[in-house]
């Protein structure tokens, strides 16, 4: 999809003014965390869990070309096909040309981030066939031409009133006075109309949450069962993976599904988790005829062996996003790209492009609840100082930001200097401050200035001080 | 065995600059500890605003400065968690792969402490000789908590001070927003962040604020004043020293005269 | 370079191989991660435990006496939940011969066409650890019974519950052939269907069944 992630700060603005939006990451900020801290409580092997499960991706990323090759190897004995596409152009011409084959008029779809960097849905509808979102969130904002806000909860950032003025809209043939205020009538009006289109599909789209090498199994997580509907009624089911999707074994999809889906949502475990091995069987009552896995690398095989191979562990649960201050000030769509939150603020310079989203690794204030909560135990601060070191290498970074550190650096390396006019200094601005102690605006210091006070010194430095006391140096 | 006496102070450039009082309320309560305090001459800053720009030269050659000045020193301790965690986390980081630097980086951050956890978990000090009359709320900064383990040492100190009460705000693991150059580079996103922040503290009803860290103390208490409310903000070690008579953070002699 | 060719050497290029294990043992030797404590229990305790679990994600369970009270529970069941005496079975041999009719129950055998209001299908297994039931696909258990019907049934023999998850691979490893010992489809479900997706309420019934009712049947030899 197109990025919004030049105008980053455009995007912040409008989210902080965004009074709705604000609510319902209010909401997010205190409902996710806690319920994932209880689900963490209740289980004492979690954090030995979380140790092992970084162990297998990072063991994955050793050997990812053994286990792909494994995996395709299993997919193709169990009857299905897999497909292999450098980039997102590729991939959209194989699903395309899947679709065609199968004669697909419509195609349903259960969320995945790939299909939101693939932009696969535009495509199809570009060329004439219908793409259905099946998960009730995606498809109140495909209906409403978005970008999904939270990669767990796509809809995060609408009202219930928003989502009724979008059915309303979209909806036709149905009485446009009717009563769609509580929630639960408006998941009927979905249930309802979704119900025929997972009837009538002829192709599914799904995402992976992960592949297995051992069995040539993918593994796809919903509380809905949309994703099962979408892989079980049509005749085709076309699976689109990234590369670092892969664990070797059953046991190891077992390992990460015990931190996937407390870590999500604070659930013990997700309400379906489903194997699927190929098409259906010659004697099997249901399930489609043809199983396609499409295998997009996108700038992952450049990641492998690099700065920021960690990130290639991510499990997509979402825990970074629930727990960030920043992300619970601006929400997801401000970051401008398919991804959000500290996950999306490394991968996306990886994907897009460092130029491009430049803003997204320096807003940050490197607190650290990410790498707290990350099930993977991905290192997300170490890899944002990763991506502003190498902006400041290539000279990214802003020039007065660059000024500023070389003069404040010039004089933190002559102590002797520094401390004489340090405190010649801190003198005149407590009597600048005079009796208050503070200050409402200083020049060159707007940024701070423009939301609080700034606190005077209290007059001689420290170092003075102890020089007059006579301590020891 | 034999527990560091031989300390030196990492003074932090905020508390020289913006708050001595702290860094005399340090010293107390090291000396206190049985502790003979040194201030070396030769430090400025710990180089994490270089550091966290991406600018690891002049991040590496500020923080060869503070590896010299403190060499030989049996504990170092800094009245920051931030800039603690700076030397024990990510000095040995800069100079993974050097070989003359990176032993002596390793040799620091072991030395290295944060000063409440410092009297609490390294001198085992069980409790302080303080008054502090009011009730009090506690903000855990992002670089204490998450890198050195700072939750239980201020509040297990704080209980002992006499007169005080502890109440805990929500959020209290929440950053408040500072972050450095991220306050002044993202003002909209940081100042919704300390807005959060302050609006969660005044709604304990605590009559002050404390923490370990100026930087988060300064953001806080410059949002808290902004908003016009009377909670106070001090360094918690101001608190534990009984040295708690100076105007509190943002506010001078002249408090209440605007 | 075709572009399987192109990204597997890229890979092979730039990994770090930490030589630690090789592939290849690993996938064939499958070894456990951590199994969480909880569930090592015996028998009797893997049972309280599984409906202990199934309760907690808003599953109800109702313990049975042998197959032949099957046909009565259901019957109960779907008249508690207002439902109309009417439902789409697994074409299973556990199910075959029960008298259906004699419970006033309209049951039709197969895969559901997604206007059922009720299925029945059987589970493979019942994992203690998280309440979960597995079931496969398969000639005897169409899968869509597991998603369409607006009431998901399901009948769970004690004898198949197990501790943990990996227990139950083992039990398909060692059914199965070597090469291919997963059928088409492996569906854990852990509790009825949900959302959170309209300002985060949580709503049962999202796509897939509004309630899940298993029928824990006692061995009867």
């Amino acid at each position: 999809m197109e990025s919004t992630t030049r105008a980053f700060n455009d995007n912040v603005r409008r989210a902080i003014g965004d009074a709705g939006l604000r609510r319902s990451l209010d909401k997010l900020g205190h409902g996710f965390p806690v319920k994932r801290r209880l689900a963490a409580e209740r289980l004492p092997e979690f954090e030995t869990l979380r140790d092992e499960a970084r162990d297998i991706k990072n063991h994955v990323l050793a050997n990812l070309d053994t286990y792909l090759a494994a995996f395709e190897a299993k997919v193709t004995e169990t009857g299905g096909q897999v497909h292999w596409a450098r980039d997102a152009a590729e991939a959209r011409d194989i699903i395309l040309a899947v679709c065609r084959d199968a004669s697909a008029r419509t195609v349903t779809k259960s969320k995945s981030m790939i299909g939101e960097e693939l932009a696969i849905n535009d495509h199809l509808e570009a060329h004439g066939i219908q793409p259905i979102e099946t998960d009730l969130g995606e498809y109140i904002i495909q209906l409403r031409h978005e970008p999904p806000a939270h990669i767990l909860a796509p809809a995060i950032h609408l009202s219930k009133e928003q989502v009724a003025d979008t059915f309303r809209a979209s909806h036709d043939g149905l009485p446009r006075d009717r009563d769609l205020e509580a929630p639960e009538t408006l998941l009927k009006e979905a249930r309802a109309i979704l119900r025929e289109k997972f009837l009538a599909a002829d192709v599914g789209l799904t995402g992976a949450n992960m592949l297995v090498a051992e069995t040539g199994s993918i593994v796809l997580v919903t509380n809905e069962g949309n994703a099962d509907l979408t892989q079980t009624l049509p005749r085709v089911q076309v699976v689109m993976a990234s590369l670092e999707k892969v664990v070797p074994t059953l046991e190891d999809a077992t390992t990460l599904l015990r931190v996937l889906a407390r870590s999500a949502t604070g659930q013990e475990q997700s309400v379906y988790t489903t194997f699927t091995t190929g098409p259906k069987r010659a004697e099997d009552p249901d399930g489609p005829d043809a199983f396609h896995v499409v295998l997009l690398d996108n700038g992952r095989s450049g990641m492998v062996g690099g700065d920021f191979q960690d990130m290639l562990r991510c499990i997509r649960c979402g825990a970074c996003l629930n727990h960030c201050p920043v992300y619970a000030t601006i929400g997801g769509h401000a970051y401008g790209w398919v991804y959000s939150g500290p996950m999306g603020k490394v991968l996306i310079p990886n994907l897009i492009g460092m130029e491009t989203a430049k803003d997204l690794p320096n807003a940050s204030s490197l607190c650290g609840r990410c790498e707290e909560v990350c099930p993977m135990r991905i290192p997300l601060p170490r890899m944002l100082r990763d991506w502003r070191r190498r902006q400041f290498a290539a000279g990214q970074t802003g020039i007065i930001a660059r000024w500023a550190l070389k003069s404040w650096a010039f004089w933190a390396r002559r102590p002797g200097l520094y401390h004489f006019f340090a405190d010649i200094k801190m003198r005149s601005l407590a009597a600048a401050a005079g009796r208050r102690g503070r200050f409402r605006s200083m020049v060159m210091a707007g940024g701070w200035t423009g939301s609080r006070d700034l606190p005077a010194p209290q007059g001689r430095t420290f170092q003075a001080q102890w020089d007059a006391r006579g301590g020891k140096r | 065995m034999e527990k560091p006496r031989d300390v030196a102070l990492f003074v932090t450039c905020l508390v020289d600059l913006m708050r001595p009082s702290v860094g005399f309320a340090a010293v107390k309560l090291l000396q206190d500890a049985g502790c003979t305090v040194t201030v070396p001459r030769a430090q400025t800053c710990c180089g994490q605003p270089a550091y966290n720009a991406g600018d690891e030269a002049d991040a590496a050659a500020i923080a060869r400065q503070v590896i010299a000045a403190f060499q030989g020193f049996a504990a170092v301790v800094a009245p920051s968690g931030s800039c603690a965690g700076m030397i024990k986390e990510h000095y040995p980081r800069l100079f993974a792969d050097d070989p003359e630097w990176g032993p002596r980086a390793r040799d620091l951050a072991a030395r290295t402490h944060e000063l409440v956890s410092f009297l609490r978990d390294v001198l085992a000090v069980e409790g302080v000789d303080a008054a502090f009359d009011g009730t009090v709320t506690y903000h855990d900064s992002c670089s204490g908590l998450r890198e050195l383990g700072i939750k239980a040492q201020p509040r297990a100190l704080l209980a002992t001070v006499a007169g005080l009460t502890l109440t805990e705000a929500e959020d209290s693991e929440v950053c408040c927003g500072f972050g450095g150059l991220f306050c002044v580079k993202y003002p909209d996103i940081s100042g919704q962040m300390v807005d959060n922040k302050a609006k969660a503290v005044e709604a304990t009803g605590a009559g002050t604020l404390l923490g370990g860290d100026m930087g988060c103390l300064m953001n806080i208490g410059g949002r808290l004043k902004r908003r016009g409310s009377p909670v106070q903000v001090r360094h918690v070690a101001e608190v534990l020293a009984g040295m708690a008579d100076v105007p509190a953070i943002g506010e001078g002699p002249g408090e209440g005269e605007d | 370079m075709n572009a399987r060719d192109e990204i597997l050497g890229r890979l092979r290029r730039n990994a770090r191989r930490d030589g630690a294990q090789e592939p290849a043992a690993r996938l064939a030797a499958h070894p456990r991660g951590t199994v969480p404590a909880r569930s090592a229990l015996d028998h009797d305790g893997r049972v309280a435990l599984f409906m202990a679990e199934a309760g907690r994600v808003d599953a109800t369970v109702a313990r049975l006496n042998g197959t032949a009270a099957i046909p009565a529970a259901v019957a109960r069941y779907l008249e508690d939940a207002g439902l109309a005496p009417a439902l789409r079975t697994a074409p299973h041999p556990l199910l075959a011969g029960l008298d259906w009719a004699g419970a006033g129950l309209d049951a039709r055998p197969g895969a559901s066409d997604g206007h059922d209001v009720a299925g029945l299908n059987v589970a493979i297994a019942g994992v203690a650890e998280t309440g979960t039931l597995v079931l496969a696909s398969g000639p005897e258990t169409p899968t869509t019974l597991n998603f369409l019907p607006d009431a998901d049934l399901v009948v769970l023999r004690e004898a198949d519950i197990v501790g943990a998850y990996e227990d139950v691979w083992d039990r398909l490893r060692a059914a199965g052939e070597d090469a291919g010992f997963m059928p088409r489809n492996i569906n854990w479900v852990t509790g009825p269907s949900r959302t959170a997706d309209i300002e985060q309420t949580l709503l049962l019934g999202a796509h897939g069944p509004r309630s899940l009712h298993i029928l824990l049947v006692r061995d009867d030899g």
